[in-house]
């Protein structure tokens, strides 16, 4: 049984068609990029996999369930963890506190545990905070631990937004445009976090990427969306030479 | 040791305080204000849920606290004395140590109750919108009970002070003080406890980017109940003291005036930082008692003291802080959970 499967998903906004029967199925752990012109629709299918749009049709099963009709955070406790394109860290607490919440569906305690501070609390907290410093040193991101976010340079932000998706423990992990707005040497970083990742979490990432560099020296996979329907769908090299997609990016020559 | 500086410290706080009003050192008009700092912390922390942890614009704190006001003070006369439309007391006097503190959680569940006409909206309503509910709110509990006969409609309803007296004939000390005391402790108790927890930092998290929030598996419905049904059941608590401290309640008490008062004490010490609401709670009711000599002008002088204090010092005394940031030298002296 595959992790992610989506079969004939559209999502239509008014007469709009953002996404028009789209298909994927990824296995465990794999490492896929979809790409695609602006307005493509690639951030739509995140947001309809996440839950914060219903598909209009089709279907989207993880782990074989269904997700029609469950909430976002219903979705995120199956093992779906996202980042956004623009940061949504909570910027008025600090960088611990933002990888201890994105642990809520797992918290293992009642509202009455929390007011007795019982024994299961107890244990609960700690083993939320386990897991957040684990993080925070894997990521290298421990010297910021009790900085608010908004004080942190972008780069690191977005590095602590990883780490908060990674809190979740996901098994699939859907990064939205990770090196928009970072600099070359910012992107070199990225690259090797997210192969550091890949290599050491059971986990399939699925990334959108405008950046060809990252694309290319990450993913074994890539799947090019334009005007919300699948163009091509291949390795690297194949993707690379598809005279469809050099005519979705350059346009046609032709005129 | 450490782990008990802060609760010895607060009982001896209280047990000093209740002593000097026992041997009649305070006044009953010190007395009276002591116990109406405490309900003004109450109501100020509990509303400092909504309006500062969560950034929600609540502006009907006032309606929480009259039907935990109006809810807790029938069950007492019920119980307790004797009323036109109620009848004989039920029970003999000595009983009213247990009668009265469970009209109080009786009246605060009633209250956690009603917060449901502002919770349940609250799942797809934000900001200004969800302002003008709260505000409805207020108005619907006032009206109806401005309509109520049985309970004395606008004239107001009494007969609570049977329940301090009843306690005071088995034995005779201040007990309205020691339950403000207590209640005014087990509200900052239960709110520290709640938004220090991972559970309650989704909150916060909801106030700061409730989409971030839904998609980091945080359930924002389930946080919006506890919230508002948590503030309004404490707001409920507060009212149910404030009744019986008076003895007698009518709905004007618990208007837009009202709850207009609670929001200055949230503002002014600071949104997401409870020491720094009671402490502004503290200082407004002392300010409140200090302009009596202005009379009315005194609602001239309030109002003003927010626009300067919008103006230049928008975050409130303590903005985000709590008391234990701004000493934290202090902290080895003490653990507090």
């Amino acid at each position: 049984m595959s992790l992610l499967e989506i079969n004939g998903l559209t999502r239509r906004f008014g007469g709009l068609i953002a996404v028009n029967d789209f298909n994927i199925e990824l296995g465990e752990h794999e490492l896929v990029a979809l790409i695609g012109p602006n307005g493509a629709g690639k951030t739509t299918v995140f947001n309809l996999i996440s839950g914060f749009y219903q598909p209009s049709e089709g279907s989207v099963r993880l782990n074989g369930q269904d997700t029609k009709g469950l909430r976002p955070h219903q979705v995120t406790a199956l093992g779906v963890a996202r980042t956004f394109q623009g940061i949504r860290l909570w910027g008025e607490m600090h960088v611990l506190d933002n990888i201890r919440i994105a642990q809520h569906y797992r918290l293992g305690y009642s509202l009455m545990d929390c007011f007795l501070r019982t024994k299961n609390y107890t244990q609960r907290e700690k083993a939320i905070d386990a897991i957040a410093w684990e993080l925070l040193e894997a990521m290298d991101l421990k010297d910021c631990a009790y900085e608010l976010p908004r004080n942190l340079p972008y780069g690191v932000q977005r590095r602590v937004e990883i780490a908060r998706a990674m809190s979740v423990k996901p098994s699939l992990l859907l990064l939205d445009e990770p090196a928009a707005g970072l600099n070359s040497s910012d992107v070199e970083g990225l690259i090797k976090l997210v192969r550091w990742i890949y290599d050491n979490y059971p986990v399939t990432i699925w990334m959108i990427e405008h950046q060809m560099k990252v694309v290319m020296s990450l993913c074994s996979r890539i799947k090019v969306v334009d005007f919300g329907t699948t163009i091509a769908d291949g390795t690297p090299e194949e993707i690379q030479k598809n005279p469809t997609v050099i005519k979705a990016y350059l346009g046609d020559d032709t005129i | 040791m450490q782990k008990h500086t802060v609760t010895i410290g607060i009982f001896a706080l209280f047990a000093v305080i209740a002593g000097l009003a026992q041997a009649g050192l305070l006044t009953p008009y010190h007395v009276s204000v002591l116990m109406f700092m405490g309900v003004n912390i109450m109501l100020a922390t509990s509303l400092n849920l909504v309006n500062g942890y969560m950034g929600e614009f609540s502006c009907g704190h006032g309606g929480f606290m009259c039907v935990g006001a109006y809810v807790s003070s029938i069950c007492t006369v019920l119980m307790f004395s004797k009323n036109q439309m109620l009848g004989a007391p039920l029970l003999p006097g000595y009983l009213t140590f247990i009668g009265f503190p469970v009209a109080l959680l009786v009246g605060s569940l009633a209250a956690a109750v009603a917060g449901l006409v502002v919770a349940i909206p609250s799942f797809k309503t934000r900001g200004d919108y969800l302002a003008i509910i709260t505000l409805a709110a207020n108005y619907i509990v006032i009206s109806a009970i401005n309509n109520m006969e049985i309970f004395g409609g606008p004239r107001g309803f009494m007969g609570m002070s049977a329940t301090e007296n009843g306690m005071k004939a088995v034995l005779d000390i201040p007990w309205m003080l020691i339950f403000v005391m207590l209640g005014t402790l087990f509200t900052v108790w239960l709110l520290r406890r709640f938004v220090t927890s991972t559970l309650g930092k989704g909150v916060p998290a909801i106030s700061q980017d409730e989409i971030a929030a839904e998609i980091m598996s945080v359930d924002t419905n389930r946080m919006k109940l506890i919230a508002f049904m948590l503030s309004s059941g404490l707001a409920g608590l507060a009212g149910g003291l404030y009744a019986h401290i008076l003895g007698y309640v009518n709905p004007q008490s618990f208007d837009i005036m009202r709850s207009t008062e609670i929001m200055v004490m949230v503002y002014l010490g600071g949104m997401g930082s409870l020491s720094g609401t009671a402490l502004a709670a503290i200082l407004f009711t002392v300010l409140m008692e200090a302009l009596r000599f202005l009379g009315v002008w005194k609602w001239v002088v309030i109002p003003l003291l927010l626009i300067l204090l919008m103006q230049f010092r928008p975050e409130g005394l303590m903005g985000n802080k709590e008391l234990s940031d701004l000493f934290p030298k202090l902290r080895k002296y003490y653990s507090f959970k």
